[in-house]
């Protein structure tokens, strides 16, 4: 077993430690922009995708870096995008905020 | 210990920063008032990302062919504009589709990493990487189809009800068990071939395992995938040995899983229950249904008893939510706080067609979020509410939760509507909800039912009011 590998396990086992001590807190209220927001973020494939369309030789290689990167961007813009305009929506009791 | 090169640690650092912009995001989105916030900060650290990512593509001179840049720039612009345009477009009661399509790209993406892993090499790769490589193929794959349907389903494309696949859950576990066998035998022989196998069968199981799911639980379904999309990214960060994959990865495979759980929890149900079986109710005849007496109510009587009461929740559920009702609520709730009433929303973790759906809808609205109370914010007030009005729910506030401990849905957690003094349910009839088990409330002496369609009763109800 690689040492890059035992290290990924564990940076793998404190990110989720991290998640979920983290979303443990999100009122109900916000559960659908936290998912598309998170899901935004599962889009960092995109590096994969980028990094296997560069090293990549042939055609099949190409067809699926290209595509492996079509299909990360589409999750990346689509869902920081349509968090945002979900986000932009939530207003408190006007008067009541500052 | 080997020295990392300049441009290495570079790289390192840059990724460690996106992930830190992930978690500080991530925070951020636990409060409505930095939420927005905490989205933007998420994709700088995607930004980050990807541009450190092809800096170092060209510091170390793996990004130099025309081709590549060609595929790279070409890929990013394309996918760019298809995601802002769903996303721009997308009207807020379709979100639960269009997210479940999103986590299906994001799936599918990270399959495809680990596909071009596969295609490219010819050595053979370790145990651990071909197993992380495999999980990464068929995570991904699952995620892509069983989004594809849980869209399709969404959408009304394919109806929401549950679709029986011959054979049952058996055929799932079936379809599984080959998978995991051919999955071992490509890590053990690194035969593509094999790969391609278990990365077919995950195809097809991410079909079988969502088909039979009915529309009703599509809220767990979409959560389940999230955390997958996310746990499809991590293992392709194992196989290309990258970091900031594993962060962002793991990150939302522990975030969709914990959704997972709280909402499985307000369905009172096991995930493996809500995957592998179809609901097991006990159906009440219709017959014994609609035989028992209920009170009637008109717009009218419900424009009285809103207008003359002092606190007024409102249970919006999936009826609202199909009905695409909010504008209409909120038309009402101005209507009444014109004359003094305190309006607010009771919102059961299950309400729309995802977790927090509806909470959007009512946001689209303009309903402020802070009227808008989860289930424990809201239990106790209904002892002080005068009365409820209930649109287009049921099993959310079935009673027998409590009382019936044979009843399917015993023990889980509802709204107490019946502690108030009056509730209105507006319902196009009696027919029973999701759970198919009748509601006491129903038929008890408080409770008007209001037979119509959500938006007409109430726009019905709004001009009422304000003829009063």
């Amino acid at each position: 077993m690689s040492q890059e590998f035992i290290q990924g396990v564990v940076v793998f086992v404190l990110a989720s430690f991290v998640g979920f001590e983290i979303i443990r807190r999100v009122p109900p209220t916000l559960h659908t922009p936290l998912m598309s927001g998170a899901n935004a973020i599962s889009g960092i494939t995109i590096v994969g995708a980028i990094i296997a369309a560069a090293t990549g030789s042939g055609i099949a290689a190409g067809v699926l870096g290209f595509l492996a990167v079509v299909f990360a961007m589409i999750n990346v813009i689509g869902g920081f995008l349509v968090t945002d305009r979900m986000l932009e929506m939530f207003k408190k009791v006007p008067g009541k905020s500052r | 210990m080997i020295e990392l090169t300049f441009t290495e640690v570079i790289i390192a650092l840059a990724y460690l920063a996106a992930g830190i912009l992930f978690i500080v995001g991530l925070k951020g989105l636990t409060s409505p008032r930095t939420a927005r916030k905490g989205n933007r900060m998420a994709a700088v650290g995607m930004l980050v990302a990807i541009v450190a990512t092809i800096v170092f593509l060209v510091a170390v001179e793996e990004l130099s062919s025309t081709t590549a840049w060609a595929i790279i720039a070409a890929g990013i612009v394309v996918g760019g504009a298809i995601g802002a345009f769903l996303a721009l477009r997308v009207q807020m009661v379709d979100m639960p589709q269009l997210v479940a399509a999103f986590n299906g790209f994001g799936g599918g993406a990270s399959a495809l990493v680990a596909s071009a892993v596969v295609v490219g090499t010819d050595a053979l790769l370790p145990t651990e990487i071909g197993v992380t490589t495999a999980l990464s193929l068929a995570i991904g794959a699952v995620t892509l189809t069983g989004s594809m349907i849980a869209y399709a389903k969404l959408q009304g494309l394919i109806g929401g009800k549950p679709v029986a696949i011959p054979g049952g859950p058996a055929t799932n576990a079936v379809i599984a068990g080959l998978m995991l066998i051919v999955a071992v035998f490509a890590v053990v022989t690194n035969s593509p071939a094999a790969y391609w196998g278990a990365t077919a069968l995950a195809l097809v199981l991410g079909v079988t395992a969502v088909l039979p799911i009915g529309g009703a639980d599509m809220p767990v379904v979409i959560s389940l995938l999230n955390s997958f999309s996310g746990l499809a990214a991590a293992m392709a960060g194992f196989t290309i040995e990258n970091q900031a994959l594993i962060i962002g990865g793991a990150l939302v495979g522990a975030a969709g899983m914990i959704l997972t759980l709280d909402m499985s929890v307000a369905m009172n149900r096991s995930i493996a229950n809500i995957l592998f079986s179809g609901f097991g109710g006990t159906v009440a005849s219709d017959e014994e249904i609609g035989t028992k007496p209920v009170k009637r109510a008109t717009a009218e009587d419900a424009a009285i008893a809103l207008s003359y009461a002092q606190n007024v929740m409102v249970v919006p559920g999936y009826g609202l939510a199909v009905a695409q009702a909010q504008h209409a609520v909120k038309e009402l709730a101005t209507a009444l706080e014109k004359r003094g009433v305190n309006v607010e929303y009771a919102i059961h973790p299950v309400a729309g067609r995802m977790p927090g759906h509806m909470n959007v809808l009512l946001a689209e609205a303009d309903v402020p979020y802070d009227k808008l109370l989860d289930l424990d914010q809201s239990n106790p007030k209904f002892g002080h509410t005068d009365v409820v009005l209930v649109i287009g729910a049921n099993d959310v506030i079935n009673p027998v939760a409590h009382t019936d401990e044979n009843s399917p849905i015993y023990g889980m957690p509802v709204l107490d509507v019946e502690d108030a003094a009056t509730v209105i349910v507006v319902k196009r009839s009696l027919s029973p909800g999701f759970a198919g088990i009748d509601n006491p409330l129903f038929y008890q002496d408080g409770t008007m039912m209001f037979f119509s369609d959500a938006k007409k009763a109430l726009e019905d109800t709004v001009k009422a009011v304000n003829e009063l």
